[in-house]
């Protein structure tokens, strides 16, 4: 059974737009899928319909068996606990520490403090940032930032990694340096859906590539490039 | 053993997150602080307008003055009579040798002219002092009384009594209004600071929700806080209540401008007092709170 289905999805905005038309995509366990598109394509709808930022107009999308699209407000958090979400802008908490971002994330669980340590620690040193754990997001470069982020959307073991734009905010080196954690994260099993104007990283990862044009899904190809 | 290890992180987390806002939170305690101030000062003040209305009516007496050569019999009957009507507190008889000698020791030059009487040409009259349960009453009692048998006139401060009972009980209302307009505004005060302190934390609630944090458990924290904040802002106002009444009752001896007018007993208001402040504070706190942070629940 596949982890991600999307059946004749359509979103249209209170304002008029259409985001997306008839969208069907199904996506198996432990695939990594690059989601790309100009400006206004529907890629970040389509990603917010993923997490359930946003809801279809029409269709159904189901994540992990729960149908996103019936799901009520209350109940968000059940589907959110089977994700790891990384955005462009990080959103880390200025005042905790980068251990405590992380471990913010595994608070809701109650777990003994041991094993949210070890969870945290592992987690952290999986990105590379062992040395920093005591340090605070303001401290930290960008892909550092980027990096905690990566590390807070991990620590409980996600079967789904959802990554809008993450390395949107970064130099090319530094990219490639978030792209090979995220790359190392997908060869351990999780499934990957990444958002991305990154023509190089695209076409050096040579994965699963959704195109979408106005709302339009106008290609999905294993193993594509970049169109044009 | 999670619920109790979810709970506790709760309340860490709304102590850490109390000092870690520590400007914003001080803001909160200090709006508390000032309005509960205010709600202690209109409390106090109703109090002691209160005890003085209630002072001032304990002391609204019916003179029945008896006719002369009323028998013992019929005074007797007089007062079982009396005793019968609905607004009657309590009773007491003053027989005109009592009152004579009352008068006497008032005044030398009253005295001297009673004492020109003796018993049998006192020209006092017996009396009976009635006291009413209901002062606004006092009109009605006082005619059912003056209907009966051998009373020759009754004196109650006709007119002034009922003007006062008037004034009195418009007070009383205005102070009890006060009082809950105070609070009303003290709740809407702290809910709108808390807001404030929520609006600017939108980021840290959102991330939770992300991370996949309940509703409830995004609002515990922040229920907790209110309660904290509450609880922190109303230590001031207790403590100025409590030395500054004490003070001003120690210093003014009890009583205000003159004997007329005692001054509540701070043993008997401020424990209530305190308990009042700090209730408000951490019921409107953490209601404010709860209730600020519902509305960024829908991300």
């Amino acid at each position: 059974m596949n982890l991600i289905e999307i059946k004749n999805v359509y979103k249209q905005y209170k304002n008029g737009t259409t985001a997306l038309c008839d969208i069907n995509v199904s996506i198996p366990k432990g695939d990594f899928i690059f989601v790309i598109g100009a400006t206004a394509s529907g890629k970040s709808t389509l990603i917010k319909l993923l997490y359930r930022q946003e809801k279809p107009s029409r269709g159904d999308v189901f994540v992990g068996g729960i149908n996103v699209a019936k799901l009520k407000n209350r109940k968000v958090y059940k589907l959110r606990r089977k994700l790891g979400i990384v955005f462009q802008d990080y959103k880390l908490l200025p005042s905790l520490t980068v251990y405590e971002n992380v471990a913010f994330a595994l608070e809701i669980y109650g777990l003994p403090e041991r094993e949210v340590r070890k969870k945290v620690m592992n987690a952290i040193e999986k990105v590379g940032l062992k040395e920093k754990f005591r340090s605070y997001p303001d401290q930290l470069s960008g892909g550092e930032q980027q990096r905690v982020s990566i590390a807070r959307a991990i620590v409980n073991s996600p079967k789904i990694l959802i990554c809008d734009e993450p390395t949107g905010n970064l130099d090319p080196d530094t990219s490639m340096g978030i792209m090979e954690i995220i790359n190392k994260i997908n060869e351990e099993g999780t499934t990957i859906i990444m958002a991305t104007h990154d023509k190089d990283i695209v076409n050096k990862y040579q994965k699963r590539v959704l195109t979408l044009e106005k709302g339009i899904l106008i290609s999905d190809k294993e193993k594509g490039g970049y169109l044009k | 053993m999670k619920a109790i290890r979810i709970l506790f992180n709760n309340i860490g987390d709304a102590f850490k997150s109390v000092f870690r806002n520590f400007s914003l939170s001080l803001s909160s305690i200090s709006c508390i602080t000032i309005t509960l101030i205010l709600v202690a000062v209109s409390i106090i003040l109703s109090e002691n307008v209160n005890k003085f209305t209630d002072d001032i009516e304990k002391d609204v007496t019916i003179v029945v003055y008896i006719e002369k050569g009323t028998s013992e019999n019929d005074i007797e009957a007089m007062q079982a009579e009396i005793e019968k009507l609905s607004n009657i507190d309590s009773i007491t008889f003053m027989s005109k040798e009592e009152i004579r000698k009352d008068m006497a020791n008032d005044s030398e030059g009253i005295g001297n002219i009673l004492g020109e009487y003796d018993e049998e040409t006192n020209p006092l009259l017996d009396e009976y002092l009635v006291k009413v349960i209901d002062t606004e009453k006092i009109g009605t009692t006082a005619s059912e009384i003056k209907e009966m048998e051998n009373v020759n006139t009754i004196k109650y401060g006709e007119g002034m009594v009922e003007e006062l009972v008037k004034i009195f009980d418009v007070v009383k209302k205005i102070t009890v209004i006060i009082v809950i307009g105070l609070i009303v505004v003290t709740a809407f005060l702290i809910s709108n600071t808390i807001k404030i302190t929520i609006n600017n934390r939108k980021r840290q609630i959102e991330i939770m929700r992300l991370v996949g944090a309940s509703n409830s458990y995004i609002k515990l924290p922040f229920f907790f806080e209110g309660v904290i904040l509450g609880f922190l802002g109303s230590i001031i106002p207790i403590f100025l209540a409590c030395y500054g009444y004490i003070f001003l009752y120690q210093k003014l001896n009890g009583i205000l401008f003159t004997e007329v007018i005692t001054l509540v007993n701070p043993d008997n208001i401020l424990y209530h007092l305190s308990v009042i402040l700090i209730l408000i504070g951490v019921i409107v706190g953490a209601f404010g709170s709860y209730l600020s942070v519902r509305r960024h629940l829908k991300i």
